[in-house]
Formats: structure tokens, sequence, C-alpha cells
């Protein structure tokens, strides 16, 4: 107990501490001003409207994966299994230079899709890519062990009592994945929210239209406002933690009321 | 049935991965992995060098002395070469060996680096503003640096030109067919990158030059411009790839030694360079950091070094680079390199850096302004 508290605190709240320090130095009427400027507005609506977009797709298609590998044997699974990890372990950088070249309209993902009426790199669309390609772990992760321990008399004893399968999937399974899946997109979304590596290669990166607010930071700190960038960086920190407290606290209830049922 | 609470391989990891990753992410991540990365390279070039050359010359006395050069980004093999030849007439005046280590990255980020603890020697930088930063900041060197050595201690200089794909197929011969309808431009985010506040001065200070030529309509040319702008890249290197790789723009807007880099390096069947009627002088000045080479005990040998770029052999070497040299001579021996233009400089335009970096590039400048009246 004691350990953890004590490598938590040098890891995670020290830093932490510091940035939280450095802006209360600034005086309520600097910080104000800086975090709120129209160009950093633009960027939190984005870099939160992406983030959101990138977590529900990873939401949906995260559980997809978690179920199939949980639920059907296939040639190759191993493989599969090991391949949702790979966007923890590629460097973010990379991942955007691949992404970008595909999606770029020279590219051949990207030139498919332009003859469709559609840009990826370098709009908000590219962003959203950016994103769920790093989330995805982070849904497959958390659903996965949950839905292997969910066993299967569970259901058999539901179809037993006249459950159809959508009342099975609503009623019985549903309940007991929620709060893992939960976890998961919040997950998804706070590491979107934060993502900088992947993203600035492929956003295109233009003022009020694809400028994510992790790359406002880096522009104020090349400008040397530390102070600025420090704002920024607080009030994405605000929001992550609200964001996860939320989840955290919607866990509880749906854990409550699974037991319950 | 229980519920239980989600994991991956473990509540514990989740915290660290959340913590690590979402909450931590807005910190400069790429800033740190680059000075990281160049410092772990510099120790073991170091470490190769030193090891290689350790044998040779104890018999001399002097001790092996150690240089870190912090520069940015498309100087790499310019360095590379001056570094080289600076050793080899060190070695032949003093008998000392000494071994240069370089440090390239965006100009805004390199000095940063330095302003926050990176020992460098000297600084060889993108603009003047950066190393004022380090004197103003840092207070590592005199206010006055730029005064100390020739040319506003810029040993070479260079200009902004433009690169077009073959054949000039949207036929851009100037700066006004850069805000055509259905021309679109390449270019860094002046914010993030030296060589693009060059190109956005290069662009204000010709709508300036015009006959007519007022503040409002340089804003309004600079404006027009940047609407044929898809993409903003974070550095010059970033514009150059965005061009030349993912096939991006009719025109990339480019340091004449980055363009001519590309120009040889992908293959002239690809690009050409379309000189504008006027451009911008741009100078990239070079500065010993005092306090850092005082403490290193390094200063006689980094003025020594920087020297070395105003010699007979260094100008050549940053010609050979495109870097347009200082000496007459040298000049005159690569004149047809380098094609005469109408060159403006940014003092006579826009009264030096710190006042062109608060007008167009600060909160709330010009550059602000462009994107923020929609």
């Amino acid at each position: 107990m004691g350990l953890t508290l004590g490598y938590l605190a040098f890891i995670v709240i020290l830093p932490l501490s510091a940035l939280v320090l450095k802006a209360a130095a600034m005086g309520p009427a600097a910080f104000a001003a800086a975090a709120t400027s129209p160009r950093v507005m633009a960027s939190y609506s984005l870099s939160l409207k992406t983030a959101v977009l990138a977590a529900l797709v990873n939401g949906v298609f995260g559980f997809v994966v978690a179920w199939v590998l949980v639920r059907y044997p296939f040639p190759g699974k191993k493989v599969v299994d090991a391949l949702v990890d790979l966007p923890l372990a590629l460097p973010t950088a990379v991942a955007g230079i691949v992404l970008t070249t595909l999606y770029a309209p020279g590219g051949w993902a990207g030139k498919a899709l332009l003859a469709l009426g559609v840009h990826v790199a370098f709009a908000p669309a590219g962003i959203v890519v950016a994103l769920v390609f790093v989330g995805i772990p982070f849904v497959v992760r958390s659903v996965q062990p949950v839905l292997e321990n969910l066993e299967a008399d569970v259901e058999e004893a539901a179809a037993s009592l006249g459950a159809d399968r959508l009342q099975i999937f609503l009623r019985v399974v549903l309940p007991s994945l929620l709060p893992a899946w939960l976890t998961g997109l919040a997950l998804a979304f706070a590491r979107g929210l934060g993502e900088y590596g992947s993203v600035v290669f492929i956003a295109g990166n233009l003022p009020m239209k694809t400028e994510i607010a992790p790359l406002l930071i880096m522009t104020k700190l090349d400008q040397y406002d530390y102070e600025g960038a420090t704002a920024i960086a607080v009030v994405l920190l605000a929001v992550a933690v609200t964001f996860l407290l939320f989840i955290n606290g919607l866990q509880r209830l749906s854990s409550r009321r699974g037991a319950a049922v | 049935m229980t519920t239980r609470p989600a994991s991956i391989h473990g509540a514990s990891i989740h915290e660290l991965v959340t913590a690590a990753r979402a909450v931590a992410a807005p910190a400069p991540r790429p800033a740190r992995r680059t000075s990281l990365a160049s410092t772990r390279g510099q120790i073991a070039l170091a470490l190769a060098l030193g090891l290689g050359t350790a044998p040779a010359s104890p018999a001399l006395g002097a001790e092996p002395a150690k240089l870190l050069n912090v520069s940015y980004d498309p100087t790499r093999e310019l360095y590379a070469d001056v570094n080289a030849a600076f050793a080899r007439s060190w070695k032949a005046r003093t008998g000392q060996d000494v071994t240069i280590n370089q440090s390239h990255g965006g100009s805004g980020k390199q000095a940063r680096s330095v302003i926050d603890g990176l020992e460098a020697d000297v600084v060889t930088l993108a603009l003047a503003y950066d190393i004022d930063a380090i004197a103003e900041k840092a207070k590592l060197l005199p206010a006055d640096w730029q005064r100390r050595l020739p040319h506003n201690s810029s040993p070479y200089t260079s200009t902004i030109v433009f690169v077009v794909r073959k054949g000039n197929p949207k036929k851009v011969r100037d700066w006004d067919d850069l805000v055509r309808p259905g021309v679109s431009v390449i270019t860094p985010n002046p914010k993030t990158s030296g060589g693009a506040r060059w190109n956005y001065l290069a662009a204000w200070g010709y709508a300036l030059r015009r006959p007519g030529g007022s503040e409002a309509t340089a804003r309004n040319f600079v404006a027009k411009l940047f609407k044929n702008v898809p993409v903003l890249d974070t550095g010059a290197r970033g514009s150059t790839t965005t061009f030349s790789e993912r096939g991006l723009g009719d025109v990339l807007i480019a340091w004449e030694n980055e363009a001519f880099l590309l120009s040889r390096e992908v293959g002239k069947e690809r690009f050409e360079i379309v000189l504008p009627s006027v451009s911008i002088l741009a100078e990239p000045p070079v500065a010993v950091v005092d306090v850092n080479a005082d403490k290193k005990k390094t200063r006689a040998l980094a003025t020594a070094y920087l020297e070395f770029l105003y010699t007979e052999a260094g100008q050549e070497i940053a010609a050979k680079h495109f870097y347009r040299p200082r000496s007459a001579a040298v000049a005159a021996k690569f004149a047809s390199q380098f094609p005469k233009l109408s060159l403006f400089s940014i003092d006579e335009f826009f009264g030096g850096w710190q006042k062109a970096q608060k007008t167009h590039f600060g909160d709330g400048g010009t550059f602000d302004q462009i994107y923020q009246v929609k």
C-alpha cells in the first residue's frame, strides 16, 4: 500500500502538481486569457469532438473484436490477438506517417476516398482515423477479460428460462460487460485527447480548423510561452480527470444495478 | 453473477496506463524524444570517436577537446563537412584533437533546449530571434551577441525560393501566382518553424514593395496566400516531405538550400526551382554561448570554430551545401549556382527580428489575425 502510494506520488502526482503549480503562479486573468483565446477554444472543441468520435467508433468495433476473439475459434487467432496491442507498441509518429501516406490524396486509400469526395488526411476525419488507431487496444483489452469470465451457462440458463437471443444479450451479457466497456471507452477517449505524435502528421494543422490542443501546447512552447502552454495543459488535464471520474461514477452505478439483477 | 472491475491485466496497470498515456501526453513528448535521442546519439558518437582517437595523440599532451554545436534542421549535411574540416585545421594548428557533436531540430525547439540546460558551446540557428531568446531568457550570452562576428554574425546567407513540379504545370513565375485561385501552396507553420517565418516575411515584403504597396495590401496578400495552403507542417523538413512524398501542393516555398537539396536528392526529373523576382535575405546567425563555453573552458576553441566558417575553406563548404557565401572570392567561384536576386533584409522592412516577431508571429499578431477573421 505504502509502496503503491509512494510510487504513484513520484511518477504521477509530482509532475502533475508541478504543472498545476506553474499554472497557479500565472494569476487568474492571465490564465483565463491564455486558456480561452479563440484559437485555443477552437482546438479544444476539435480535440474533444475527435476524441469522443474515435472513442465511440472504438467502442463499437473494439467490442466486436473482443467478442469475436473470445467467442469464436478461428485459425490465426493468437496472431490477431497480438495484433490488437500493436498500436501501443508502435511509436506514434510512425503510426502517423503510415496513416498519412495511406490516406493522403496520393496514397491508395486516399485516392479512392477522394474519388468519392471524402477528404481524410489533412481534415478532421484524418484525426479521427489516427485516434481510432491508437485507441483500439484500450477497448478490446478492457472488455476481453470480462467477456472471458462470463460463463456460457449463465446464458444457457437464461435461454432455458425462455429468453430469446436479443434478450439474453441486452439483459444478461450487456449489463455485466458495461463497466468494462465504459472503462475502455474512457481510456480510449483520454488517450485521444492527449495524443500528439500520430495526429500532427495527418491533421494538416490549420489554425481554427485542424489544429489539436496538444499541438497548440507545442506551438506555445516553441514561442517560449511556457505559461500559455501550461494553461492549455491544465485545461486538458481537468477535462480528462473529470471524464475519468464521471465514467468511474457511471461504472459504480451500473455495477450496483448489475449486482441487483 | 458477479461483475468485476474491468482491467487489462489488473487495476494498477489501468491506472498507470491512464496516467501515463492520457494525462502525461500533453507534455512536450516529441521535443523530449528529439533531444534525448540526439543526446544519446552524441554520447554514442563521442564514445566511438573518443575510442578511435585516444591512442593516436597522447604524445602531444593536449587533452582531446569536445564541442557541442546546437543547430537547426537543414544544416545536417553542412556541419558534417564543416566539423571534419575544422577538426583537421585545428589539429594542424594546435596539435589538439577536437570532436564536434551536433544536435539538430527545429530552430525554436533547439533554442529552448539550450535555455533549459543543453550545454551547447555554440549555437547555429535559423534566425537571430532564437539566439536573442537564449540571451534574454537564460542570460547565457550578452544581448549584443550579434555584433561580435562580421556580417551580423551570419557567415552565410540564404533566401526563399519556390519549388514546383517538373514542367511547372501551374505556370508559377512569381509571388503573385501563389495567390491565384487553384494554386495550392505548401509552407510550414510560422509559429513553429524558423524557415516558415522567413517565407512569411518574404511574401509580406514582396507585397509591401509593389507599387501602391502598404501594410494593408501586404496583409491582404499574405491572407490570400494562406487561403491556398492546405497543410501547415511544424517544420521545414515536414513541408518538404508533404510536397515531395505526399504529392500535395503545386508550389513549395522553401529555403534555397533545401530547394537545391530536393532537386538534387529526389532528382531533377521531378522538381524545378523557380526564383521569384524579389525575396528576403535570410541570415542564419551563429554565436558562442559564453556561459557554457566558460564553464567547459572551450571559449577559444568555440570562437575559432565559428571564425573558421568565415575562412575561405569554410565559405567554400557553405557554398557547396547551397548556402550563399559572404566572401566575394568564393561567391564569384559559385556565381553560376546562385543567380542574382533582388533581396531585401529584415532590418530594412521589418525593423529587426524582435519587432517582426511581435507584429507578425506573437499572440494576436498578423498570422493569428489571418486565421481568426472568418
